[in-house]
């Protein structure tokens, strides 16, 4: 197990660092950057101080070497002007458009993206699962076609729209507050136990709204899977043994279905940060969506970049966690290519 | 005075669909089993024997439901209805008084459990005891049914087990709470036949030791023969006749169990040679190995690669049959699969194919169209009818697509000759609009056996092709090949596990294990002069439906062990077998000179 482990995480870091080469030519790809772009605006009305300002940060992150060189410097494998200083280092390098250094801007909202997303998958799972098993076991009889509804009105609501609606009526009808990751006086205050109330009373509306999609999508699955396996002969065995129907459904064929579930937290991470961004903008949400959606626009390179790793490390997190659990799951995958076949 | 048996039952009936309209699956059916006898209930698929004993545990699939009747189960707890009582009574009857066990031992155990967490479920459902105690029962279960290292066992996954030990524990399984009554449902069907003969006959001891009833579903007369008390023949959801089993099986008053008898394949008595032995080979293969490189296991290591066939020789005269005869993993599907050059083998080996034409071509030499040239001569028949037919696909497609693939003949003249290879393999060209879901699994067959003839090939490859089929299918599918070999002058490849099935369509037998030819010859010679220790229990553990003929677990246990264990001078020394020597005209024997 050990092993494996230690095999993942170097995978995973390879994968990483290739990754990072992708994003890093990605970001490049646009003409100039947010730096050059300002330079020519300003070469427009002539203000000499600001070029010069530009200029020095241009020189000051490299930005004037070759691509090459310049990625050496992001990641922290080669000396820059300030020596050895990048990724790896654990300097982010700095967003011009802010004016900040990117740590600064995204230490807040990756943590509040991190623990937003842990919440949702927690949502969408402790509602898909039992979700998903009844429809399978009570297949074909009210219970199924009031989870198909539910699930095909999340699929086909649009988030932001979802979003709208439940803030207004969320508000009216129980006071949950409208929009925003926190009350607005804990803004700045160090965390304390009513600053988390706060949070979590926030994160109601946004965990529905963002998880509904993927909890109704999950709970197809998990239906469709464990009506496959209902059928299976296993399960004759258990029932000619005499174990009771509850039992043997949640012991047997619910735990053969979950494979394809476990295996779903790699994928779900993902989608559930880029799906946000707009429900993000709608709830006013400081999540890191919004950041790298302007990051992107004015080719603020750095930020960017960074927000864009991050979020790869994030699902290769996910797929590692998936893969672990997997493993712990079913011993198909544990023992496979340990002791074989015995014969 | 006579006791009142254990289980009577009255009238049974079940039915599919909705109560309006029921479609009647088993009907009538009525039977009593006496303490500590055995009950074979006999029949075709479809014939609704599973159902029957099914519903005596009121485990039927969804959508069948009893119609009527009652079975009466009379034990030292008391009479039971086990039709009527209620369901949260019948589940503490379930695997406690009355237990089941079933045909495929892999998807029936779940593999996400370990066999002592499924055993000891039983356990703990029908007893008051703590984890301890019944742990204990059940590794003294493992004991009783014959697991060499119980304790191990206890912590096994069903797919770290053989087959015969995955059965093993679904006995185990069935066992542990000592019922009064076992419903086996195919038990070995799906076993070799060695290891299905030390099962029946671990059932048998294990009914001597505990005096439980057993009531036996199967196919197989043969089974029949060496289990049964008495026997119950089905057709069609009805009982056609019943009694005790050696008047049932010497005696049959029905048709249709003489039938039944009748296909049950056997081998022969004497047997003769049909043709002179020519040197006109149509395939001749030498130092044919196939060896699969191992699978990385953790870092850097590699588990042992896996010799799957080591250094066979395939002899096939023009117009005879060679018979490849191996158990599961004897390398025998390999062979077949090297034949067509769907493997490729390793380096060392020829393959040589003569055709029609006096061309020898070298097999494994060939590539992009001379290989698909090769392939016109060379057609598959695959086991399974159901799976090796496209659903989507009418049979006049299915006909014509070999055709179309080769670019033969216009349009119509591959209708024409669609049709005429319907009426070859004796359905009525009228169907060729139907697709395969039309046909029962003996027409489906003959569907691919026509589609390997569509191109007039010289070597057809048979991969079990009857294995799926009911008994008396298989006999008139058999035949049909006899019939096409004479008429078309081909050859046959065919591969088997049954070595009665072969005995009377081969010229030539090669019996495989694990991966190496113990024996091989002709099939007079081998059929009544076997000399190879492994040969024999194949032999031996084959059940016929002759109550005369019980299985010689003697000479099972001789030859199905491991091949150190082989007598002198037949053993392998660790990996090193003896070489092939002939021991008379054209019989080999792999045994030390």
């Amino acid at each position: 197990m050990l092993t494996y482990i230690l095999r993942r995480s170097i995978t995973m870091a390879w994968t990483l660092l290739a990754i990072s080469v992708l994003i890093f030519a990605i970001i490049n790809l646009p003409d100039g950057n947010y730096l050059t772009n300002q330079i020519r605006e300003l070469m427009v009305t002539g203000e000499e101080a600001s070029i010069a300002k530009a200029k020095f940060l241009l020189q000051q992150y490299s930005l004037d070497k070759p691509l090459v060189e310049q990625y050496a410097i992001w990641l922290g494998v080669w000396p820059g002007p300030n020596g050895f200083s990048g990724i790896l280092q654990g300097d982010f390098g700095y967003s011009f458009e802010l004016d900040r250094p990117v740590s600064d801007i995204v230490t807040e909202s990756m943590w509040f993206t991190i623990g937003l997303n842990l919440v949702v998958v927690l949502f969408v799972y402790m509602t898909a699962l039992p979700l998903g098993a009844l429809a399978a076991v009570r297949a074909n009889t009210w219970i199924d076609y009031l989870t198909s509804l539910i699930g095909y009105l999340g699929l086909a609501t649009p988030n932001f729209l979802l979003a709208l609606v439940l803030m207004y009526y969320g508000n009216k009808a129980v006071g949950l507050p409208i929009g925003g990751g926190m009350a607005k006086e804990f803004l700045d205050e160090p965390m304390s136990f009513a600053k988390f109330g706060s949070i979590m009373l926030h994160m109601i509306a946004p965990v529905i709204v963002i998880g509904t999609a993927g909890m109704a999508g999950m709970t197809r699955r998990l239906r469709a899977n464990l009506m496959d396996e209902l059928s299976k002969p296993y399960v004759t065995t258990a029932e000619a043994k005499g174990v009771s129907p509850t039992r043997t459904v949640v012991k047997y064929p619910l735990r053969m279905a979950l494979n394809p579930f476990i295996a779903d937290i790699g994928n779900l991470l993902p989608q559930l940060v880029s799906g946000s961004v707009l429900v993000s903008v709608v709830m006013s949400l400081p999540t890191i969506g919004p950041i790298l959606l302007s990051a992107l626009r004015s080719q603020d390179i750095f930020l960017s970049g960074f927000i864009l790793l991050f979020v790869s490390a994030l699902t290769l997190v996910g797929m590692l966690i998936s893969d672990l659990l997997l493993a712990v799951v079913d011993p198909r995958i544990r023992l496979a290519g340990k002791s074989g076949n015995q014969r | 005075m006579t006791v009142s048996p254990l289980l009577t039952v009255k009238d049974l009936s079940v039915a599919f669909g909705p109560e309006r309209a029921p479609i009647p699956v088993v009907e009538n059916v009525s039977f009593s089993v006496r303490r500590g006898e055995t009950l074979a209930l006999v029949g075709e698929s479809g014939s609704g024997k599973t159902l029957t004993g099914k519903s005596l545990l009121g485990i039927l699939p969804k959508g069948a439901r009893i119609t009527s009747g009652s079975a009466v189960l009379d034990d030292n707890l008391g009479r039971v209805d086990l039709l009527s009582i209620p369901l949260k009574e019948l589940r503490k009857i379930r695997g406690g008084r009355v237990s089941m066990i079933f045909q495929e031992p892999m998807s029936s155990l779940s593999s996400l459990h370990t066999i002592g967490n499924q055993v000891m479920e039983a356990v703990l459902l029908h007893n008051e005891c703590s984890g301890g105690d019944a742990k204990n029962r059940c590794l003294e279960t493992f004991q009783n049914v014959g697991f060499p290292d119980p304790e191990r066992a206890f912590r096994a996954y069903p797919f770290e087990l053989s087959g015969g030990l995955r059965q093993r524990a679904m006995i185990a399984m069935a066992m542990v709470c000592k019922p009064r009554l076992m419903i086996a449902d195919e038990p070995t069907t799906a076993l070799d036949v060695t290891t299905q003969a030390t099962v029946l006959e671990l059932i048998k001891q294990l009914q001597r030791d505990n005096g439980m009833s057993v009531i036996m579903v199967t196919h197989d007369l043969g089974v029949v023969a060496n289990m049964a008390d008495n026997v119950v023949v089905l057709r069609k959801g009805k009982v056609v006749e019943s009694g005790p089993a050696r008047p049932v099986l010497m005696t049959p008053g029905h048709g249709y169990t003489r039938k039944l008898i009748n296909a049950a394949p056997e081998i022969p008595e004497n047997l003769d040679a049909r043709s002179e032995p020519s040197e006109d080979f149509i395939l001749h293969a030498t130092n044919l190995s196939k060896t699969y490189p191992g699978k990385p296991v953790g870092l850097g290591k590699m588990s042992d690669p896996v010799k799957a066939v080591q250094d066979v020789r395939i002899e096939l005269r023009r117009g005879e049959t060679l018979a490849v005869v191996g158990e599961s993993g004897s390398g025998k599907s390999t062979v077949a699969k090297l034949m067509l050059q769907a493997e490729r083998p390793d380096p060392g080996a020829s393959v040589m194919f003569t055709g029609q034409d006096g061309k020898e071509i070298d097999v494994a030499a060939l590539s992009g169209s001379e290989l698909i040239k090769f392939r016109r001569k060379v057609q598959i028949v695959f086991q399974d009818p159901f799976a090796s037919l496209s659903p989507r696909m009418n049979v006049c497609d299915i006909l014509t697509e070999p055709l179309r693939v080769h670019n033969i003949g216009t349009g119509r003249e591959q209708r024409d000759r669609a049709a005429d290879l319907m009426e070859r393999v004796g359905l009525s060209a009228d169907h060729l609009q139907r697709f395969p879901h039309a046909f029962s699994g003996g027409q489906r067959q003959r569907i691919s056996i026509a589609r390997a003839l569509a191109l007039g090939p010289e070597l057809i490859v048979c991969d079990e092709p009857t294995s799926a089929l009911d008994v008396s299918v298989q006999a008139q599918v058999l035949e049909l090949f006899k019939e096409l070999r004479d008429d078309f002058n081909l050859s046959y490849l065919f591969i088997s596990h049954d070595l009665a099935v072969v005995a009377d369509l081969a010229d030539r037998v090669a019996v495989m294990w694990r991966g190496r030819v113990v024996e091989e010859g002709p099939v007079k010679a081998l059929f009544n002069n076997p000399v190879h220790p492994y040969t024999k229990a194949l032999m031996a553990a084959s059940p016929e439906p002759d109550m005369e003929k019980p299985l010689d677990l003697a000479a099972v246990a001789l030859g199905a062990g491991e091949p150190q264990s082989w007598v002198e001078p037949f053993g392998y020394q660790g990996d090193d077998a003896p070489g092939l020597i002939e021991v008379e005209a054209g019989h080999f024997v792999r045994r030390a000179a």
